[in-house]
């Protein structure tokens, strides 16, 4: 299996730097799983990380500092053995499966998941993240039909899991990420041999504080 | 190869490390310690500006390294890299209450690494001052969005915001900036 869409470098950067928001994170590191090239390409960024903060500030002395995490060190040695440290338990995966850590966010891999109908035969898990910023879904498109339509007004992060889609020529297979922003309009369609499981990671849609203006978003259109 | 260079001046940083994984090296920790912890402190002041705050996840930080030392693989990068991700993981965890998504080399869904590592560890030293060099000669406009984005702690279309240019020149800046350091660099992956 070779990736041939891949993480774009804003993304990238942002993920290596740490301010990239939860629901973006989940699509890039799982891309990352199934994309050792990209993994290079955040090694890099990573380095980059590193090289700044060598020169972020002088030496400086911190003595108290140093005075308190030698005696931290001391005490954590003196009670090591009292607290084994708990290990998480993640569910079961296998090779052609969901990778990490998207397996962990929907709870199993692809054959135990609750999915839930959103009409012409397409299927969805939302997925909940701490961020205010994304709505993220898992999307499962049965073979040979269209994405269905979907609201959004920002950027959009496809990952394909399973399965393949076509947007225009463009295949889309395991591992590949679609990234478009609201001003492209696509149909994208799953390929005729296997139903299509992506994750789908949009900007989350305005939110209006007027209960007015919320009541006609649908006719709005926004 | 007789150019002496600015690592020969410094500790062998992953000397130190290896000591404190191996067996505990309080005086390599020590000296480990003198050289990062102001580093860190003032990474995590840049987010928060709370020194109280800063100095605390600067020890956390510290007490990470004590703690995973052992773990530390120099054909990944060097110390500093290392010790950056560790604070950057831990600052995500104090100020945005986020999880940070993150692969799992052992899951087996995992595509492991296509290309052998050859003489790693040297590559990574080499790499690390090749990349030093490139970043000091980035124009001045690429090298503070970098410093901004892996310092503040804000998102692409924040800083844009604040430097008042258009999310796409922010973007546009980074990718020049990422795509010459990326070229100095060895098989750093290669993709378009």
């Amino acid at each position: 299996m070779t990736v041939r869409h891949h993480v774009s470098d804003d993304l990238l950067v942002s993920y290596a730097a740490g301010s990239l928001a939860e629901g973006w994170s989940i699509a890039v590191a799982t891309h990352l799983a199934l994309c050792p090239s990209c993994r290079r390409r955040l090694n890099v960024a990573e380095c980059i990380g590193g090289d700044l903060l060598e020169t972020i500030a002088e030496d400086s002395p911190l003595e108290d500092s140093w005075a308190s995490v030698r005696s931290r060190l001391q005490q954590q040695q003196q009670k090591m053995s009292a607290e084994p440290t708990p290990r998480k338990t993640k569910p079961a995966g296998h090779r052609d499966g969901l990778p990490e850590p998207l397996r962990s966010y929907v709870g199993g891999d692809v054959d135990s998941l609750a999915w839930r109908p959103l009409g012409r035969g397409a299927y969805h898990i939302p997925i909940k993240t701490a961020d205010a910023e994304t709505k993220v879904r898992l999307l499962r498109i049965p073979a040979g039909k269209p994405v269905p339509e979907h609201g959004h007004s920002g950027r959009e992060l496809t990952l394909v899991l399973c399965g393949s889609f076509v947007d225009g020529d463009v295949v889309f297979a395991r591992g590949d990420i679609g990234d478009v922003d609201a001003s492209l309009t696509h149909q994208p369609v799953a390929t005729p041999d296997t139903d299509c499981i992506c994750l789908a990671v949009t900007d989350a849609p305005l939110k209006f504080r007027s209960w007015i203006v919320r009541a006609m978003q649908p006719f709005l259109g926004i | 190869m007789g150019r002496k260079t600015e690592a020969d001046q410094t500790p062998d940083m992953v000397a130190l490390l290896r000591a404190v994984g191996a067996r505990q090296d309080l005086v390599a920790f020590e000296t480990l310690f003198r050289h990062f912890a102001p580093r860190v402190k003032a990474y995590m002041a840049r987010r928060g500006g709370d020194s109280h705050l800063a100095e605390e996840l600067m020890q956390e930080t510290m007490i990470a390294v004590w703690n995973k030392a052992d773990k530390f693989d120099p054909s990944r990068g060097t110390v500093s890299t290392w010790i950056f991700t560790i604070a950057r993981n831990l600052r995500i965890d104090a100020f945005r209450r986020e999880n940070r998504p993150d692969f799992d080399p052992n899951d087996p869904a995992f595509v492991p690494d296509d290309i052998a590592p050859a003489d790693a560890e040297l590559d990574a030293r080499g790499e690390a001052e090749q990349l030093h060099h490139a970043i000091a000669a980035l124009p001045e406009e690429q090298a503070a969005l970098l410093k901004l984005s892996f310092f503040e702690d804000q998102s692409h279309s924040a800083i844009a915001a604040r430097l008042n240019i258009p999310l796409g020149t922010v973007k546009s800046r980074l990718r020049l900036a990422f795509d010459k350091l990326r070229a100095t660099l060895a098989h750093s992956g290669d993709v378009s």
